[in-house]
């Protein structure tokens, strides 16, 4: 076993992200990473909370780190970057007494804070490593060129996230390099998506997330891949609508990147539920295949 | 360009206020714009970060408290990130949106509507509930076709749930939200 962690999906992942947290399990138990599901874990706030007050945000964070603190774990992981920064910062900023006992006012009971807080990235890349993964590989995905998208809060800010560069991060590029993929040097890898402005404000997420797609072409990549729900909604299901907004034809299949880990490692579709993406990934692999062919 | 005069019209107590809620230094800002640089969404804003910063520094409240950029900001940390000075310019910026929420402005309704939309579903459910959230911002706002397009799309993907997802402490949480209510009222 390579550890066990407190987990928990966030929201998204009970519906628009299925995908991403079974694909998350799925090579989780493969790679020997026990996962205790938070009991009874409810929503961090996520953007909408923080925006309007940071001892209410981090309330609904410390709630979380309070139900993980029942369970015998070496601490407290999930796949969401929204999450994970609102869990980092409440941890974070609870290190000061008078705030943390602000948080307190609002909540149950008191919280130690003293589990250490992580993405699944972070943990498969620092307790896994590459190398061991790449061991693991029996269906390469030799040809296959990917654009890596980390989304604007996985890295930073640098002092709370405490885990690769704030500007070019690499844990995902090592990650799929090790699967026999062709990554792509890709510049706007931290640049924000657009985030939850879709709804209300669809116009920004529009331009900055069509922004990512160009160029995602303009690299050639036959995919992008992401670790955040929201990115990975905003690009895939949001594509047809960034299309007639820029009279553009982009159809560019947005895989999370446990979906490509676990098929590299041979885990069949129903794990990694590939066919909840909506650009289908066919578009994909038939260019994967092509590559391959010309190669041979 | 707006001509100010600071004596008449520089708030020394707001510039207090901020420093404390943000715990930040407004006049370690020397105007260098990396913030603006890097801000993704500059060409959406009425004002730059930057100028955010500068009107900060003048004590400008009012246009401050009133303008869009406040509630276009995704608090990507691009600016937090890459200024010289080390000052966290999103968390700045978030205590001012904190600020002008309490003082009734909110140029950008839509945007408020859909975070107050997403936070009551929170309070009742424990849980976002996607498509809750989405109906309760459409029978706010009027915007009947929002987002219509997509469900053509989602629907056969088995990706909407129609349920809430309730959790069993959901009492708990709504009580984050009832004592942080009462403790701002008090």
């Amino acid at each position: 076993m390579s550890g066990t962690y407190a987990y928990y999906p966030g929201c998204s992942g009970l519906g628009t992200s299925v995908e991403y947290d079974l694909s998350t399990r799925a090579i989780c138990r493969e790679l020997g990473i026990e996962l205790v599901d938070i009991p009874d874990w409810s929503c961090c706030g996520s953007t909408p909370a923080h925006t309007v007050d940071h001892t209410l945000s981090c309330a609904l964070s410390a709630r979380n780190i309070f139900q993980a603190e029942s369970l015998d774990v070496d601490g407290i992981i999930t796949p969401c970057p929204s999450c994970l920064t609102n869990l980092k910062t409440a941890s974070h900023r609870m290190q000061n007494d008078a705030f943390k006992a602000r948080v307190e006012r609002l909540l149950d009971g008191p919280v130690e804070n003293r589990l250490p807080i992580m993405s699944v990235l972070q943990v498969l890349f620092e307790t896994i490593g590459p190398a061991a993964i790449a061991e693991k590989v029996t269906e390469p995905l030799t040809g296959l060129r990917l654009a890596p998208y980390y989304g604007c809060i996985m890295n930073r800010p640098p002092e709370i996230m405490d885990f690769d560069d704030c500007e070019n991060p690499v844990a995902m590029d090592e990650l799929m390099t090790a699967l026999g993929a062709d990554v792509a040097p890709f510049p706007l890898k931290v640049e924000c998506c657009g985030a939850s402005f879709g709804v209300a404000r669809k116009d920004m997420v529009m331009k900055l997330s069509g922004r990512l797609l160009d160029l995602a072409e303009d690299v050639s990549a036959h995919a992008m891949v992401t670790a955040c729900p929201l990115c990975q909604m905003n690009l895939d299901l949001r594509q047809k609508q960034i299309n007639s907004a820029h009279k553009a034809k982009h159809r560019m299949p947005v895989f999370y990147y446990t979906q490509l880990i676990g098929k590299a490692l041979g885990m069949g579709e129903e794990s990694l539920m590939l066919d909840k993406l909506i650009v289908p990934p066919s578009v994909a692999f038939r260019k994967m295949d092509e590559v391959r062919r010309s190669a041979s | 360009m707006n001509t100010v005069s600071l004596k008449d019209s520089c708030d020394d107590a707001f510039i207090a206020e901020v420093e404390q809620e943000s715990e930040q230094k407004v006049n370690t800002c020397y105007q260098c714009g990396n913030c603006t640089a890097g801000c993704p969404y500059s060409s959406f804003y009425d004002y730059p970060v930057s100028q955010i910063m500068r009107l900060l520094q003048a004590g400008q409240k009012e246009t401050i408290l009133s303008s869009h950029s406040l509630w276009l900001c995704a608090t990507c940390e691009s600016c937090t990130t890459r200024c010289p000075n080390e000052i966290d310019v999103a968390r700045i910026m978030d205590v001012l949106r904190h600020m002008a929420r309490r003082a009734g402005y909110a140029p950008e309704r839509a945007v408020k509507t859909f975070w107050d939309s997403f936070l009551d579903s929170v309070e009742k459910h424990g849980r976002v509930f996607e498509m809750g959230l989405v109906a309760r911002y459409i029978a706010k706002t009027g915007r009947v076709l929002t987002d219509a397009d997509l469900g053509v799309d989602m629907l056969p993907k088995g990706k909407l749930s129609f349920k809430p997802h309730p959790i069993v402490g959901k009492e708990s949480v709504a009580k984050i939200f009832k004592r942080y209510n009462e403790e701002r009222e008090s």
